[in-house]
């Protein structure tokens, strides 16, 4: 940790993702004190006071036909400081809102899926033989899926479905299931290098002398293989959140992510695709935050990486 | 070695089965996936519905159903979509193939050449102020959601700039294709090839770096040194030689997926109607006989990407060898 704290550049990089989180944070402060709106309601006829004037949020067109509306732009004032979408919400207030949920499903997914992926990789990789072989399979099954194509179908049919875990019903709405599909999606991913991390440790005299004293395996699992993959976990962490960041709003961009009226970043990019050729600020805004975020997370994994454990990698895939 | 190939091609085929049947059971068991309700419309009668349903054979046990779907799909080749009628599946995935094809390939040349010269570049300047602003480009290049690029790249191809000299060949969003107009091909390809080859350079790019640097620590770097060799022969001769490897495995695995239907938000924004787009609309209209066929194609390539990489494996590295 102190050879992290050295790193200048990780440093920059969990200020500045600390900012973001805290701006997030306090999107309702935003939106109360600042904004003066309410960004999820929306604002079809509402007027807006700017250097004494009264302007309507959404302006009648001007050139072709005169028929549509084009939301106000960046006003450099409290309200609508970035301007407003096509519902007359303020984008900036949403913008913070949005990055609330963004957040929150990349932190949720990544932690579903290192958790799953460890009890994968060590179960398969520990017990070896037919246990090993059926996950071994398994996952070359889900490997053999685009991960978007994977995640795609799996929101599609969940979306579809109501899912239900026991006594707890996760409604299509619900900020869960793109958590759970990002959470499973790259599980093939991280899963086998732990797997091969398990395998050599298996070796390892301190885990021969532990399995020759008679130590129960759920103790061997637990106090000599745990330790020595979660350091592996960790450096995975940061690049999980960066990927499940990009992932959600890849989804949601889909409309098969976040549903509406909630925001997130993916939602407001994909609601300013309508916009994009009159009012670009509505899609460019959201994509700058997911890029400083991603930046902030890859140059704080790569720090983490190097102060822990320079072998670890971990491949980025996209389309 | 001939064993190994037989044991390679089996687990193909296993793994594609097991999509196939992983795939199916979960459609079928989606609810409003029913095909029966859809092909029998709005407001149909239960007796309607059932004679739909025994018609198209859907009242038949599940595994019958799969063999019958599969059959269709591979021997009699006449699959149906159950939502659009009268679309048939095969013709459908044939006249998208081309398009994600064209997409990916000439990206792919780019991000090849792009993330050579920017690994080789940078290691060969390592510690310099190029070495340092390559590495901030390609971490730029990595973090940028494709999506969220291509709209911004269309923001300035499409409108902003589109009148200036600059991007006023840029034709309208859409494909045309090769055989009948070349040129109108390369012209509605460049600004999504360039678009899709950013991400990948920069991330390439970076991979190249890292392991070139790693290979400079190994001992026959210093053999080669130690021979009198110029520093561009170890660079590209010794260094890049096993650097590659790693190079070659990520380029087959992401080149399959993107070939099989990866690239779909790519070609959603650039309105490309390939394979990527087709399952997507296949997902979202939950039309079972297409969805099947989608995605098997996907899985095919990126089995197939996965065997490759395995035989570059050997051919780069003399000492790996298939089933080892």
């Amino acid at each position: 940790m102190r050879r992290l704290g050295r790193d200048r550049a990780a440093m920059a990089a969990l200020v500045l993702l600390c900012l973001i989180v805290l701006a997030c944070l306090l999107a309702p402060v935003y939106a109360a004190r600042i904004a003066h709106s309410d960004p999820f309601q929306s604002n079809v006829g509402g007027e807006v006071v700017i250097g004494g004037d009264s302007v309507p949020v959404l302006q009648p067109e001007t050139g072709g036909l005169g028929l549509g509306v084009t939301p106000i732009g960046p006003t450099w004032h409290g309200a609508f400081l970035l301007g407003a979408d096509m519902q007359g919400r303020d984008l900036a207030a949403r913008l913070l809102y949005g990055g609330r949920n963004s957040l929150m499903i990349a932190a949720g997914a990544s932690a579903i899926c290192l958790v799953l992926s460890a009890i994968v990789g060590i179960v398969a990789g520990y017990f070896g033989g037919i246990v090993d072989a059926i996950l071994a399979r398994l996952l070359d099954v889900l490997w053999a899926f685009p991960v978007y194509l994977l995640a795609i179908s799996l929101s599609i049919v969940l979306i579809n479905s109501r899912l239900r875990i026991g006594p707890v019903t996760i409604a299509s709405d619900s900020l869960l299931l793109p958590m759970l599909i990002l959470g499973i999606v790259n599980v093939p991913y991280v899963a086998r290098p732990v797997r091969g991390q398990v395998l050599s440790l298996k070796e390892s005299d301190f885990v021969l002398a532990a399995i020759a004293l008679g130590v129960p395996n759920r103790r061997i699992l637990a106090r000599d293989l745990l330790p020595n993959v979660a350091s592996t976990l960790i450096v995975f962490a940061p690049l999980m959140l960066a990927l499940n960041v990009m992932a959600e709003a890849a989804l949601s961009f889909l409309s098969i992510g976040v549903q509406p009226p909630v925001a997130s970043w993916g939602t407001i990019i994909q609601d300013g695709q309508n916009l994009i050729y009159t009012r670009p600020l509505v899609a460019i805004v959201p994509g700058l935050a997911i890029v400083l975020t991603v930046i902030a997370l890859n140059v704080l994994g790569d720090g983490l990486r190097d102060a822990l454990d320079p072998r670890a990698k971990i491949r980025v895939r996209a389309g | 070695m001939l064993a190994a190939a037989i044991r390679r091609l089996a687990q193909a085929l296993f793994v594609m089965f097991g999509i196939s049947v992983l795939v199916f059971l979960i459609f079928v068991a989606t609810p409003g996936a029913d095909p029966a309700a859809r092909i029998a419309g709005r407001n149909a009668s239960p007796e309607t519905l059932a004679a739909v349903r025994h018609d198209f054979g859907l009242d038949r046990p599940l595994p019958v159903q799969y063999a019958v779907l599969m059959r269709r799909l591979f021997v009699t080749r006449d699959l149906m979509s159950f939502v659009n009628r009268g679309q048939q599946v095969i013709p459908t995935i044939a006249e998208a193939a081309p398009v994600t094809l064209s997409l990916v390939a000439g990206a792919g040349v780019l991000w090849v050449i792009g993330s050579l010269v920017v690994g080789l570049v940078a290691a060969a300047t390592r510690g310099s102020v190029l070495d340092r602003l390559l590495m901030i480009l390609g971490l730029i290049g990595i973090s940028m959601p494709v999506f969220w690029l291509a709209e911004v790249v269309n923001l300035f191809t499409q409108s902003r700039w589109h009148d200036t000299w600059l991007f006023s060949w840029v034709p309208p969003l859409g494909y045309q294709p090769l055989t009948t107009n070349p040129l109108g091909w390369f012209k509605a390809l460049v600004i999504p090839w360039i678009t899709l080859s950013i991400l990948f350079i920069g991330l390439y790019g970076r991979v190249l770096r890292a392991s070139l640097i790693e290979a400079y620590e190994e001992d026959y770097i210093r053999t080669a040194r130690a021979k009198g060799l110029s520093e561009r022969r170890v660079l590209l001769r010794h260094a890049l030689r096993t650097s590659l490897i790693t190079f070659v495995s990520l380029f087959g695995l992401d080149f399959g997926a993107l070939v099989g239907g990866g690239a779909v938000l790519t070609e959603v924004v650039f309105g490309l109607h390939g394979v990527g787009k087709l399952t997507y609309d296949a997902l979202l209209n939950l039309d079972l006989p297409l969805i099947m066929a989608t995605v098997l194609y996907a899985s095919f390539f990126v089995v197939a990407a996965s065997a490759v990489v395995d035989i570059g494996y050997a051919w780069l590295d003399p000492r790996v060898r298939l089933g080892r």
